[in-house]
């Protein structure tokens, strides 16, 4: 296994052991056992929990964008787009919770854990520039109404955050995908301009 | 200055122009200098050997044409049209200068009348006018108006034979080729996204609310002061971006946005990128930016 593979093998444990047992009660002995290797050997790859911390939504948040910005250079009317972003997000909620649920529970909820070095949008940037993209487009098309930039944003991922956490916690009748379509349609109705 | 032997001779023609860069022009600080240089056949306000009316008959030509305004082909200039005119001295000179951004591109001229006015060899940024043919003949002095500093560096390095390179749009390089925002003293707000509060304070950047256009214009505004002191931006104005070809637009003192997000960024970034750091900066709250410099009022 290259170093490269080890370092995501780290990281996609450590996911699922905070998803499994939370933050604070996973220990760095706990995760390194799980990928079988030393804790010294740990130490090569992440210095210190925070440090894996900041790393783990640097990697959700690069992950986020990079499948964004596809869905932004591919064809389509921003409605198409809100269409294939509801279903991207709702597929890695059903395929990877772990990632979703370490960005809603952990990192939005531990906001001291991530201190200065991801103050504002320094560890979310990749995410956020590609929603920033996609709303700049939809406007300059004349397909969404004009407004400010977080009105939209926390409506769109509000909305999406919401109900993954619904799915979550068992609260939903159906799975996440029987809601895609009419979400797509709400967020696209909620958005265009008039 | 010895006096020499060759002297070029001058004329200098005005199309539909409010004379601004003739009054530009007369704020240059090396002004008797450089009229030493030439031979000035004609010119509006200067003195000059010819008058408009013997200029007009076309008897002779010249070596450099400088032309004021915007060019509109059945307008008379003591009888003669402006397009006999041009036709007749650009042909004879060895140098043609458009004054300014109507000379240049039409400007605001242009605009009010676009379908009778361009400039001489552009209107905007397609080739147009009399001289479209010979696009490379034209050095164009874009500004509204032109800067008395590039028209002196235009007209010495003629005088001294020294070639002007030009940009694809006519423009030199020596003075077009960095932006308006270079050297521009707001330059730290721009970084950390720190936006002027206020039209006329020194604190802040003007690119995100004000309009302005630094990042996007080809001028060296900041870096060659106007009368050696100032610049819109130091006295807390945005630039207009009035040396490039789409000048005059709309809503000048307004940044057009989509949901907040600047519809243009800087030449030569990618928006991408740009909101990338934007993102970053914007992060930061900087306490010595967010205050005044000193706090007097
Ligand atoms: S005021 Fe204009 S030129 Fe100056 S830094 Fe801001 S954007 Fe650039
Ligand atoms: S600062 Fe901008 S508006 Fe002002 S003269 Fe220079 S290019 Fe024109």
């Amino acid at each position: 296994m290259s170093k490269a593979e080890r370092k995501e093998n780290i990281i996609s444990t450590a996911l699922k052991l905070f998803a499994e047992k939370g933050f604070y009660v996973t220990t760095i002995p706990d995760i390194a056992a799980k990928v079988g290797m030393s804790v010294g050997n740990f130490y090569n790859y992440f210095s210190s929990k925070d440090i894996l911390a900041k790393e783990l939504i640097l990697y959700i948040s690069e992950y986020l964008g990079k499948h964004i910005r596809e869905i932004n250079e591919g064809e389509g009317s921003a409605k198409d787009k809100i269409s294939a972003i509801v279903t991207f997000y709702f597929t890695m909620a059903t395929e990877r919770p772990e990632m979703i649920e370490y960005f809603l529970r952990i990192y939005l909820s531990n906001r001291e854990v991530f201190g200065e070095s991801c103050e504002g949008m320094v560890c979310v940037s990749p995410f956020i520039t590609e929603m920033m993209i996609f709303f700049d487009d939809g406007v300059a098309g004349g397909e969404l109404r004009d407004q400010d930039f977080f009105s939209a944003f926390g409506l769109f991922m509000g909305y999406l955050g919401g109900m993954v956490f619904l799915f979550g916690e068992k609260i939903l009748p159906e799975p996440l995908s029987h809601y895609e379509a009419s979400i797509a349609e709400n967020i696209y109705r909620a958005l265009k301009t008039v | 200055m010895p006096s020499r032997l060759y002297k070029p001779t001058l004329i200098w023609l005005q199309g539909v122009t409010c004379n601004g860069n003739t009054h530009s022009f007369l704020n240059l600080p090396y002004l008797p200098q450089l009229l030493e240089r030439f031979e000035v056949l004609y010119h509006p306000l200067l003195p000059c050997t010819q008058s408009l009316a013997e200029t007009a008959h076309c008897k002779r030509g010249c070596d450099v044409l400088v032309f004021e305004g915007a060019f509109d082909p059945e307008m008379e200039r003591a009888g003669t049209t402006l397009k006999q005119l041009v036709g007749h001295y650009a042909g004879e000179a060895g140098h043609v200068i458009a004054a300014g951004s109507c000379a240049s591109f039409g400007g605001i001229f242009k605009a009010s009348a676009p379908n009778r006015n361009s400039g001489l060899a552009f209107a905007g940024e397609q080739p147009d006018g009399p001289l479209r043919g010979r696009v490379g003949k034209v050095i164009n002095l874009s500004g509204c108006p032109v800067h008395p500093e590039w028209l002196g560096y235009a007209l010495m390095s003629i005088a001294d034979g020294r070639p002007v390179a030009v940009d694809q749009l006519g423009r030199p390089t020596a003075l077009y080729r960095h932006m308006a925002h270079d050297g521009c003293l707001r330059n730290e707000y721009f970084e950390w996204k720190v936006d002027v509060e206020q039209f006329g304070r020194k604190e802040g950047c003007l690119f995100y609310e004000h309009g302005c256009r630094g990042p996007l214009t080809h001028a060296s505004c900041n870096r060659t002061l106007w009368n050696g002191v100032s610049s819109k931006m130091r006295v807390g104005t945005p630039c207009f971006g009035c040396t490039e070809p789409d000048f005059p637009r709309r809503n000048l003192f307004e940044t057009k946005t989509n949901m907040s997000i600047p519809e243009e960024v800087p030449v030569g970034v990618s928006k991408r990128a740009y909101l990338t750091m934007t993102g970053i900066a914007k992060s930061f709250k900087i306490k010595r930016l967010e205050e005044r410099l000193i706090d007097d009022d």
